[in-house]
């Protein structure tokens, strides 16, 4: 039983290029409902811009992206994006707005609630991550652990099918992960579709339903996280696991 | 001592200032307020203009903003402020029959301000982290939302002790209009200090005006010095203790 109404998400051989340096080659990604799926990889793989390719926040040269099977190349792409939430590395929180106020900006200007009625939605999403309590500070004033949580609940505010996290815990301070993973543990349970950038390889190897190593722009290697770190096929992925394990 | 009290008769005699005095209130200091108040809120809207015209993604409207910005922020004020009163006065005599170049004058204002305005508000808009805009979009904001919404404000918050500061100089440059040749009742106060200094042959107006810029322009100062420091350390507001912020959720026990 899910608590979300999540969907289904593939990319099918997608390419980008920035000038002559060709990030992308001919990527394959196919989430399932209800599913995590995480994609590991050294830096400068690609990783993050295929995250970005794929709620479009970046346009890719060739390829598609498909939510529930169908083509989403062709719609709105800030429609498109109001159904894939995303939490950042740096959080990116507004600074000059109060929690509160992050999460219910989008509820107000693109989901059309009222004040009260975004403030009240802003306050339930805040209780589930356990911040209400701060619904008032600004992000400054909280800690890298809690501004993850708001920007995580700034994300869900919107009631997205599909969730992005982009190495959502690198730039915390070590004791403040263990909080983040657990809050992204529960949502994974929960039944959302996510895709989750990380460094994290616990994370990837306890939480995720399918594992993806990607390398130079391609996936050298995907299937379920027990495979691919117990038994990884490719001499690139046993490297990559040899120098981070 | 002859020096010393030459030099007191120069810039201090209360007479001369007592006399100038009056006239530098009821005239002078309104003239002055009207030119640096019109032409500052003329400007800022310029500016911002030319701030999104210089971080657009058409490359017309940046060059637009470019030439405009190098051009006025080029040229000695006095200049501009002649070329514009001069060059321009006519025509607008022609179109509106008014003889006053006091327009002139708030244009010319306006539209030096207006280019350092924008260069103020492109660096502040510009220093604002990339990842705002990228999380503005990524909920579903279009760019220009994005922008008007969140970038945009932060930019604006940024630089106010810049802005404040050429607010500053523009109640100062508002000095300059003289040269235009303003209508008894429209002169502000260097002015009136000017001509009261020529009927006596003393220097003392000029420092009664002296007193009346820096009784503008001082608070001013100050005032900018305040926002800055307000800005760096914020209001104060206690940290929780990082234990206590990494427990969360039902996932923390498992």
């Amino acid at each position: 039983m899910s608590e979300f109404v999540s969907g289904t998400l593939t990319a099918k051989n997608i390419h980008l290029s920035f000038g002559s340096n060709h990030v992308l080659r001919g990527i394959d990604l196919h989430v399932e409902k209800g599913t995590t799926a995480s994609v590991i990889g050294p830096s400068g793989s690609g990783k993050s811009t295929l995250l970005r390719v794929m709620n479009r926040l970046i346009e890719p040269d060739q390829g598609d992206i498909l939510l529930d099977g169908r083509s989403v190349l062709k719609d709105n792409p800030d429609e498109l994006r109001r159904r894939i939430g995303m939490v950042f590395q740096q959080f990116n929180l507004f600074p000059h707005k109060t929690v509160a106020e992050n999460i219910s900006l989008a509820l107000r200007k693109l989901r059309g609630m009222s004040k009260e009625q975004a403030r009240d939605e802003a306050l339930n999403q805040l209780d589930l991550v356990g911040l209400k309590h701060k619904a008032d500070s600004r992000p400054a004033n909280l800690s890298g652990g809690q501004q993850q949580r708001v920007a995580i609940a700034r994300a869900l505010a919107m009631k997205p099918e599909v969730m992005f996290f982009d190495e959502a815990t690198s730039a915390l301070d070590p004791e403040l992960v263990k909080g983040v993973l657990a809050l992204m543990t529960d949502l994974a349970k929960g039944g959302m579709t996510m895709v989750v950038v990380t460094h994290e390889m616990g994370f990837s190897r306890n939480v995720s339903d399918v594992v993806t190593f990607m390398d130079a722009g391609v996936v050298v290697e995907s299937g379920p996280p027990e495979q691919l770190f117990t038994d990884p096929r490719t001499e690139r992925l046993q490297g990559f696991l040899s120098d981070v394990l | 001592m002859d020096i010393l009290n030459q030099l007191a008769q120069s810039f201090f005699d209360w007479k001369a200032i007592g006399e100038v005095l009056p006239k530098m209130f009821a005239v002078g200091l309104p003239n002055t307020i009207v030119l640096a108040v019109v032409s500052g809120v003329i400007g800022t809207a310029i500016g911002m203009l030319l701030a999104l015209m210089g971080i657009s993604r058409n490359a017309g409207a940046r060059w637009i903003a470019r030439i405009y910005t190098d051009i006025l922020r080029g040229l000695p004020p006095v200049l501009t402020i002649l070329v514009i009163g001069f060059g321009f006065g006519p025509i607008v005599r022609e179109l509106t029959g008014s003889t006053s170049p006091y327009p002139m004058a708030i244009a010319a204002l306006s539209l030096m301000s207006g280019a350092y305005i924008g260069e103020i508000f492109r660096s502040g808009i510009q220093s604002v982290d990339k990842g705002q805009l990228e999380a503005t979009r990524a909920l579903g904001f279009s760019y220009g939302s994005s922008m008007r919404l969140v970038v945009v404000p932060q930019g604006i918050r940024r630089v106010l002790p810049a802005l404040v500061n050429q607010f500053i100089a523009l109640i100062k440059e508002s000095s300059l209009v003289f040269m235009l040749g303003l209508l008894a009742t429209e002169r502000e106060i260097f002015q009136i200090g000017k001509d009261a200094a020529a009927n006596t042959g003393n220097l003392s107006p000029y420092v009664a005006a002296a007193i009346f810029y820096l009784a503008l322009t001082i608070p001013l100062t100050h005032f900018v010095n305040w926002i800055d420091a307000r800005m760096r350390t914020g209001r104060p507001e206690k940290k929780e203790p990082d234990e206590a912020a990494a427990v969360v959720g039902k996932g923390a026990q498992a």
